[in-house]
């Protein structure tokens, strides 16, 4: 019996590295052949000194995108890798279900295999043979038991798989994704037996890709990424935390990508002789020399500061000029960071130099939480006088369908003239009702009669995260009401006095004293 | 930091469990062997073809056609030899890919990692056991019988497969490492059943002119040629020498026995260092 005021799993400052050889030496001929050459390894952190402890009876969930560690991690738990450095400590039986039906052999009927898989998790023979009838009852398998198992549907193998898993009563359970797997009736079962095992108060470490079932099993959770633990805590901010993650790849690959274009835009002023477009530009473009080398400059600060920003101050300092050094900064910027899906329709009299979206505390940002207001802002510049512009907003979700559009034209249609060299910000703030996702941008500016003047479709893209996700386009904030009035009070309360007396008898004439509950 | 409660050190070749262990080593032997029965009509039958066709080729040769058959009861004499080469060579070259094989298994679960290529001895065991009670038939129908001296078998045996499992350990995790491991072994095996008195009498080795008593000695090294020589001693017939006397009435069979018990114990250190890192490496 464990000692209940130790925690049941400890991690201690864990590493574990997997070195790969670049060139695999797997024949004594190549050893041979070369017996001095070291073989280049690539080392892998796979984790990186994690520590922590799950105190008894809960639910703890692991979390990461492919690759993070987690599934290295729960292997080292289950002793299956040893860790480099570190430790790790357990304090009562523990289980592990890395992968369901370890040990199944396709040829063997369900009994043979059953016994097979009892005994590599840990079950002597004996103890296999006694519940081999309660597996097959859970697993719902009774007439197939002689069946041999390449026989059986892959439905009808996890679930034995299952039923043999959860016969292994165990003080600690290491999971690494099964929910996944059968039927929905089946599936139910399976949350019902999670429900179970956490009532029981067995302790279970959980890993998935499954944000629903961490929000419904599990006390805690943690969040992997690359080898480090980057969330600890509430399942519902590590799930947030890991869409936002998972989404925010993409953002990220385009910095990286912008920062490879910062240090090409270096190299390019370093050699007075630039590259071809350069000078390109240069013969089309003589007359605006000068500007050509602010602009360069301001290209450079804005891969430092945000280009919206150098975009905004050299467009607002200057008229002309400006204009010309901004519409650089973002054809720079365009370069540097660009956006494949956008379709862009300009007819020069004006433009949507900047656009992004900000959180409820104003920050800028790629992922929108959602149930939070937010705020889109655009900078558009005009480069000839408009009168009674109209500015207008869509957002797109993942399967194009049209989610906000929203304008001036009902709420504000004449908004007045609009001088050359003018800059304007235009804002939209709305609570975010969207469901989890990924949506397409396009800001738009148009004249009064609707002919566009800058119009980028899938300017860029925004997700929104949340863990809510019923399959509905929008997640309405909702407040849900059942009444329920029973039909007749007086028969129930009949009824049950009734079947109570039965109680009564039963147990007097059965002479076995009842403590009535008070 | 003590007192956490147990630490986990990751795979290892024992576990903790000696049970556990023999649990697993028998669950994988007998479903193995279990396999090799399931899918084909005469089951059996067919495990025990390999050796007797290989038996019954050598039994045309030396008996009909080379006329070379000089000891007491030839063909039990041959067939032991072949079986219990057979088990040698099935538990050996079944346990240089035994970890590969069973990849699911050590990648996907903690367990004494030694149960793999034990397992696979253990099921060779099992064919050697039904093997052996041909052998009895055979020598029965040839007029041998039953002597008191047929007790040795299962200590010689038990010996047998103990050589078995060593080279086993040391073959299977130096598999995972080198691939050629594979066909050098085989073509050690191929050398080994030809420098093993299986169709030829030992000592015949010994009075050959060129050969002489010094190769019978170098033969009599391997400590299977050894094992064999005492079973044939103790279940054939005593006309053939006992591995002792074979080696000359002297201290020489220590050599065998040294080897025997090196094998097994270098088998079992390269293994146990190797385990915890099987599942990586694989």
């Amino acid at each position: 019996m464990p000692q209940a005021s130790l925690p049941p799993v400890v991690v201690d400052r864990v590493h574990k590295r997997f070195e790969l050889p670049r060139e695999q030496v797997h024949t004594l001929k190549e050893r041979a052949l070369h017996p001095l050459r070291r073989s280049a390894v690539d080392v892998l952190h796979a984790i990186n000194g994690i520590s922590f402890a799950v105190p008894p009876g809960e639910f703890f969930g692991i979390v990461g995108r492919n690759g993070s560690g987690k599934s290295t991690l729960l292997k080292c738990l289950a002793g299956i890798y040893a860790v480099d450095s570190g430790a790790i400590y357990v304090n009562g039986r523990m289980s592990t279900f890395i992968e369901l039906g370890v040990g199944f052999n396709p040829d063997l009927p369900a009994r043979d295999n059953v016994m097979l898989n009892a005994t590599m998790l840990g079950l002597s023979p004996r103890e296999g043979r006694r519940r081999f009838d309660s597996v097959i009852d859970f697993a719902e398998l009774g007439e197939f038991v002689d069946l041999k198992l390449k026989n059986y549907s892959t439905g009808m193998m996890v679930r034995l798989a299952f039923s043999v898993m959860i016969q292994v009563d165990a003080e600690i359970l290491l999971i690494d994704e099964v929910l996944a797997v059968g039927d929905a009736a089946f599936q139910q079962k399976c949350f019902d037996e999670f429900e179970r095992i956490r009532a029981s108060g067995s302790t279970v470490l959980f890993v998935t890709h499954d944000m629903g079932a961490v929000r419904r099993f599990c006390d805690r959770a943690m969040l992997l990424e690359r080898g480090h633990m980057v969330e600890l805590g509430d399942p519902e901010q590590v799930g947030n935390r890991y869409l936002e993650l998972n989404f925010s790849e993409q953002a990220r690959e385009a910095e990286k990508s912008a920062a490879a274009a910062a240090e090409a835009a270096e190299t390019q002023t370093a050699t007075p002789d630039a590259s071809d477009t350069q000078s390109d530009r240069q013969s089309t473009d003589r007359q605006s020399d000068l500007h050509r080398h602010e602009a360069q400059a301001a290209a450079q600060d804005a891969f430092g500061r945000g280009a919206e920003e150098v975009a905004q101050t050299s467009a607002a300092t200057t008229s002309e000029t400006g204009r010309l050094a901004a519409g650089q900064v973002e054809a720079e910027a365009k370069r540097a960071d660009p956006q494949p899906g956008e379709d862009r329709f300009n007819d020069g009299a004006g433009e949507i130099v900047d656009a992004w979206f900000e959180n409820d505390r104003g920050e800028r940002t790629g992922t929108l939480s959602w149930g939070k207001p937010c705020t889109f802002v655009a900078h558009v510049h005009f480069n000839e006088e408009i009168e009674h512009p109209l500015f207008g907003l869509a957002l797109q979700n993942g399967r194009r369908d049209p989610m906000v559009s929203a304008s001036n034209l009902l709420t504000q249609p004449r908004l007045g003239v609009f001088a050359a060299g003018e800059q304007v910000t235009f804002r939209v703030t709305f609570d975010n009702v969207l469901a989890p996702d990924r949506y397409r941008v396009t800001p738009s500016v148009s004249r009064h009669g609707g002919a566009w003047i800058d119009h980028r479709e899938g300017m860029f893209s925004i997700v929104v995260t949340g863990t809510r996700a019923t399959g509905a386009l929008v997640e309405l904030p909702y407040d849900i009401a059942v009444d329920h009035a029973p039909p007749d009070a007086a028969a129930i309360s009949a009824r049950v006095g009734a079947a109570g007396a039965a109680d009564a008898g039963a147990a007097t004439s059965a002479s076995v004293p009842v403590e009535s509950a008070p | 930091m003590t007192g956490l409660g147990r630490p986990i050190k990751g795979p290892s070749a024992l576990g903790s469990n000696p049970r556990r262990l023999w649990h697993l080593t028998w669950t994988l032997a007998r479903t193995e062997f279990k396999l090799a029965f399931f899918g084909s009509a005469l089951g059996y039958l067919w495990q025990l073809m390999r050796p007797l066709m290989l038996f019954g080729v050598m039994y045309v040769l030396f008996v009909f056609i080379l006329k070379e058959a000089t000891g007491h009861f030839y063909g039990a004499y041959l067939l032991m030899g072949v079986v219990m080469f057979t088990f040698l060579s099935e538990a050996s070259g079944g346990a240089v890919t035994s970890l590969l094989d069973r990849e699911n298994l050590v990648r996907k679960i903690e367990f004494p990692r030694l149960a793999v290529p034990l397992a696979t001895v253990l099921k060779s065991l099992f064919s050697l056991g039904l093997n052996l009670i041909v052998v009895a038939i055979f020598l029965f129908a040839e007029g041998g019988s039953l002597d008191w001296t047929w007790i040795e078998l299962p200590a010689l045996v038990f010996m047998l497969a103990g050589f078995a499992a060593g080279l086993g350990m040391i073959l299977s995790v130096s598999y995972v490492r080198y691939r050629d491991v594979r066909p050098i072994w085989e073509v050690v095996l191929q050398m080994m059943f030809y420098g093993s008195p299986i169709f030829y009498l030992i000592t015949k080795v010994a009075k050959d002119k060129i050969l002489g008593i010094k190769a019978s000695y170098v033969l009599m090294a391997n400590p299977f040629v050894a094992i064999l020589e005492q079973a044939k001693h103790a279940v054939i017939s005593p006309t053939y020498p006992s591995a002792f006397k074979a080696l000359g009435d002297g201290p020489l069979i220590l050599i065998p026995v040294g080897i025997w018990l090196a094998v097994i114990v270098i088998g079992f250190v390269v293994f146990d260092r190797q385990a915890p890192y099987v599942a990586e490496q694989l």
